[in-house]
Parts: C-alpha cells; structure tokens; sequence
C-alpha cells in the first residue's frame, strides 16, 4: 500500500555550548524509520524520553531552533519541506497533543476549535466535530480549565479533525485518563482511520497501543528497533531486538508460558 | 456576586486599618522631627523680637504645647467627621489645598502613568519576540540603564537639554511666569508638564517593559502556542500572546500609581511644579502637620484605590477566576 508518511533515517540532535566554545553534539534521535498509511494505525512505542515527541515535531517542523535534523521525510510521495509542512499543518496534517495544557487557557473552546473563524460554515462545522464527540453546544462556551481530563482530549480531537486530516500525529493523547475512557479514545482514532487517514498514534504506553494498532513500530533510545503486527508481538513471533523481547516478557500473562 | 462583595468589603475593611496606620506613622514621624514648625516659618531674627506673649499665641497655633497623643486623636476624631483642619502654611482647609493641587497634578499624573504603561508594554512585546536578538538587547539595555537612574537625575538632564541648551520647553512651573490664571491655554500647560511627566513616566516604565518580556517569552515557551502553530494558526501574537499578556500587564498597571506617586514628590521639586508631591514636601519641612496628614492619607487611598481597581478587574477578566469563584 502507498503511503501517506515516509520517515527514513531521521536524526535529531541538539548543539549544547557548554563551558566557553567548547560544543557538545546531542543525540536524540538516530535512525528513526517508518511508515504510516491511509486508513491504518501505525502505533509508535517507546519508553519516555526515546525521541517520541521530537519524531512528531520533526514531521510538522516545529523542532526549536537549536535542533538539527537530517533524513528524509516524505509525505504523499514528495519531500515534506518545511515550506510545504507551513501550508499542510492544520489542513492535512494534524498534530493530536497531550492533554489541557495545549490549549489557550484564556480562549473558550469553540473559538479555539474554529481557530478565531466566525463565519457560518466554521460554526456548522465545529457543532460537527463536538457534536461527534458527545461534546454539546455548552462545552463551546467552556475555558480549558473547567474540562475534564477526558472531555479536554476530546476537544483536542475535535481541533484535529476540523479539517478533514489525511495525517493525524497523535502523541501521548491518553496519559492520565481511566482505562475506559483512554479505550474510548482510542476508539475515535480507529474511527479515524477506517475513514481513510493515516494515524500516528505514538504512546508508552504498549499495551493500549496492542489494543489498536494495526501495526507496531518500536523505539529505543533514538532507533527504531523493530516493526511488526500486533499479532505477530502477542504471539512473541520475530522479535529480533533484546529490548523488544524484554518488552515481550514485562506483559504479566507472558510470564506463565 | 455575593463573593465579590465580600471580597470588596474585606478589602474596604483592610484600607481603613491601612489609612489609620499610615496617618499615624507620618504623625509620629513628623511629630519626632528635630525641625521646630515656629523656627521655620517664622525666622529666628523674627521669633527673637517678639514678645513671650506672641510667641505663647503662635507656640498654640502651631500646637507646640498640645501633647502629641491628644493631637493625633483630635485630628483623627474630626477627620472621620470628614473635617481634615486646615493647612497651617495655607491657611485654609486641607481638603481644599490637597483638591487644588492633585488637580494639577492630576495630570503630569495620568499623562505619566498611561504613557509608562503603553511604552512599557509596547517595549516588552517587542523585546519578549525578538527574545535574544538586537531589539531584545536594545531594549533590555535601556529599561536596566534607566531603572538604575535616579529619577531626580534624569530630571535635571532633561532640564539642562531642554530648557536650558535648547530652551525649547520651560525650565520649571505648570503656567508661564506672570499669567493671569484665565489667560492660560491648555497648550501651555501641556508644554509645561511635558518634562516632569516624561520624567516621572520613566519611573515606571522599565518594570512593566522587562516583567511583559518575561511573559511574552513564558507564554510563547507554552504548549498552547506550538499547538497553535501546529494547526497553521495566523495572528498567533494578537490571538494568544497578547489575550494572555494583558492579565498580568493590567496588575503591573495599577500596581506602578503608588510608583508613580512617589516620583512626583522628587520630580515636582525639580521642576518646581506645584502640585501635590511639592505641597508634601512643603508640609513635611515647615510642620504642617494636618496638610502632612491630609496628603498622606489622600496618596494612600489613591494607591490603595489602584490595587483594589486591579484585584477587582482580575477578577472580572480573569475566567478562572470569574467562573472559578461564581461555582464555589
Ligand atoms: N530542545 C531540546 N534540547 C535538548 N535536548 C532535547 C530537546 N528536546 C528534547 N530533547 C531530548 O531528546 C530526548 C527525546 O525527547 P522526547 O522526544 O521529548 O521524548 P519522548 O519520547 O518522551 O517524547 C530527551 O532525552 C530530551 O532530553
Ligand atoms: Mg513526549
């Protein structure tokens, strides 16, 4: 299957100056591959400071200036530039971030998910996507402080599909909820996918990432170590790196075999 | 509402034990002062020539002989009959005197006040933008530079520059020498206010520019702004940055009046503008004490009114407080 997002061989490091001129080269990300295609789940794990969040700042160009990035970065086909990522960001490619805190606590909801348009089409359009998510037409005159955990991911939802995504980047949406409205969140990106965008669900989280991914992607320490079915992991089928096994062994119920 | 009631009585509660406390304070001061009121305003060479008799009816005027307890209650107790006394110097009622001469400087007041506001303001957000770069070291230069400088300094800088090389603006006095009262213009008060109020609005300027830079920068460092960038957002700087820069700027606004106050009273004697900051000054050295009071308590409340207008706004602009404090 053609896909939607090509990342080949990124790196990402950090120039540190320390002590007078003396430079240090950080490396945080080395040799990070994969690929994410239309209408699936590409799950991303990795233990926390692995590269996770600067892979899905990579893809939209919003690394800080200090950072140095090489590989390529493909995205329907042609080089994702950061002139072409400044056009497609917040039309095709949508960026899923963590939790309340990535909202303006000053804005009210719907003003924020209409990114400030007033017109009638963006007012239909946001009741929409609310709407879709069980958020009424109250929930447009909240500020971000006065939602829950679970209904501020599904705000952040609602932002992302505002706009008909074909690329959801979603990091780390899940921290901090109940399992069942994590497994409801889930659920929606699932949604997303059978409707034909390529997800992006990047967690530390393996076992939630078992439960929805139609593919897994595993990062250690800057690298890529392994891609595989979710099948194939549970089966302990062809798992050809140390840290995916001892990942492979942490599952409780993989202990009794 | 009912909170905010509360909230607001609670604070009245509180001014009127600050009021008291800072009426007594510069009471006991100015009553421990080694100045002798009779010494000062009436000369020595003058005192000398009078008679016990004379000097006895001008040691009561001056309310040399009253004890100093019994002074303080009697003006406290015709004070909260609204009664302030009259000014000893002036010779008639302070309220009068401490009316007049905050009108005019009412203005050099409010010209300083607003234009330290929206330069310091406009400084920051322009600073905490370019946050590294020249307009950021430019401005941060010249906020330390002039928070380092006396304000008294400054004055007669700008006195020297302007009044007496270029001698493009007055050198002192809020009307020209020998007006008649009717025959000024406003353009010439403003001429003459526009140094003293230049002066006094540097006073507050650099605070509010480096506390807005720290802001921008905080807020521009947040989450809520890559995310904004993330979705393509235009007008990030009017949309997010400044609907959350104008909370804090608010706060520092009305919090700077007593800053600005306070600078009048030494950038008012530079200039020889009389207004309130020169009276104080007039009051304090000549032992006139109900003028003394009345000024202090008059700035006091001004200051007071300020943090009071600033924590109410908070509390209207400010939806977690708003909403926060309407569901409890
Ligand atoms: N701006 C930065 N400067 C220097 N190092 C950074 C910067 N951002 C991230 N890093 C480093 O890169 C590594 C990966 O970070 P990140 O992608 O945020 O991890 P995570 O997988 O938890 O999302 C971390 O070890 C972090 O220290
Ligand atoms: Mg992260």
């Amino acid at each position: 299957m053609e896909s939607i997002l090509t990342v080949e061989q990124l790196s990402v490091s950090f120039t540190r100056y320390s002590r007078g001129l003396a430079r240090t080269e950080l490396s945080a990300v080395r040799d990070l591959s994969l690929t994410v295609e239309p209408g699936r789940v590409t799950a991303l794990v990795g233990e926390s400071g692995s590269g996770k969040s600067l892979l899905a700042h990579a893809i939209l160009h919003l690394l800080p200036r200090n950072a140095q990035v090489s590989g390529t970065l493909l995205y329907d086909g042609a080089p994702l530039t950061r002139d072409r990522a400044e056009t497609l960001r917040g039309r095709e490619i949508a960026l899923i971030p963590q939790g309340v805190t990535w909202l303006d606590p000053m804005m009210k909801v719907g003003p924020q998910v209409r990114r400030g348009r007033v017109d009638a089409a963006s007012r239909a359009r946001c009741r929409e996507v609310l709407d879709r998510y069980g958020l009424g037409p109250q929930v447009e005159e909240l500020y971000p402080f006065e939602l829950s955990g679970g209904m501020a991911r599904r705000v952040l939802i609602a932002c992302a599909v505002m706009e008909r995504p074909r690329l959801i980047v979603a990091d780390e949406p899940t921290p901090g909820l109940d399992v069942r409205t994590a497994k409801r969140i889930l659920g929606h990106f699932r949604e997303l996918a059978e409707e034909g965008a390529g997800v992006l669900f990047i967690t530390h989280d393996l076992e939630l990432a078992l439960t929805v991914a139609h593919k897994l992607v595993v990062l250690y320490e800057g690298q890529t170590v392994e891609e595989l079915s979710p099948t194939r992991f549970r089966a302990g089928e062809g798992l050809a790196h140390p840290y995916t096994r001892a990942l492979w062994h942490a599952i409780p119920e993989n202990n009794f075999l | 509402m009912l909170h905010r009631l509360q909230f607001t009585a609670k604070k009245l509660v509180r001014m009127a034990l600050l009021l008291l406390g800072v009426s007594l304070t510069a009471f006991l001061l100015m009553d421990a002062s080694p100045l002798d009121p009779l010494q000062t305003n009436v000369g020595q060479a003058a005192l000398g020539a009078m008679s016990p008799d004379q000097v006895a009816k001008l040691e009561d005027y001056w309310g040399v002989n009253t004890p100093a307890a019994e002074r303080y209650l009697g003006w406290l107790s015709s004070a909260l009959r609204g009664d302030l006394g009259t000014s000893l110097l002036y010779r008639r009622p302070v309220l009068e005197v401490v009316g007049q001469r905050l009108g005019s400087s009412l203005w050099l007041l409010l010209f300083a006040w607003a234009a330290s506001g929206a330069l310091g303001l406009a400084f920051g957000l322009i600073a905490g933008t370019h946050r590294g770069r020249w307009p950021d070291r430019l401005i941060r230069g010249f906020c330390l530079t002039l928070s380092s400088t006396p304000s008294f300094w400054l004055a007669l800088l700008l006195l020297m520059v302007f009044a007496v090389w270029l001698e493009v603006l007055p050198i002192g006095l809020s009307v020209p020498i020998g007006a008649a009262a009717e025959s000024v213009t406003l353009a010439q008060r403003l001429r003459h206010a526009l140094l003293p109020a230049l002066t006094l609005s540097v006073t507050g300027l650099s605070n509010i520019a480096l506390h807005t830079r720290e802001k921008v920068a905080d807020v521009l460092d947040s989450d809520y702004i890559l995310f904004a960038r993330a979705r393509g957002e235009g007008h990030i700087l009017r949309r997010h940055v400044l609907r959350n820069v104008a909370l804090p700027a608010l706060t520092l606004q009305f919090a700077s009046i007593g800053e600005i106050i306070g600078g009048s009273v030494l950038v008012e004697q530079v200039f020889s503008y009389p207004g309130l900051g020169q009276a104080a000054v007039s009051a304090g050295l000549g032992g006139d004490m109900p003028l003394l009071l009345g000024i202090t308590v008059a700035t006091a409340a001004l200051v007071f009114g300020g943090n009071l207008a600033a924590d109410l706004l908070y509390g209207v602009i400010d939806p977690r407080i708003r909403r926060g404090a309407a569901r409890t």
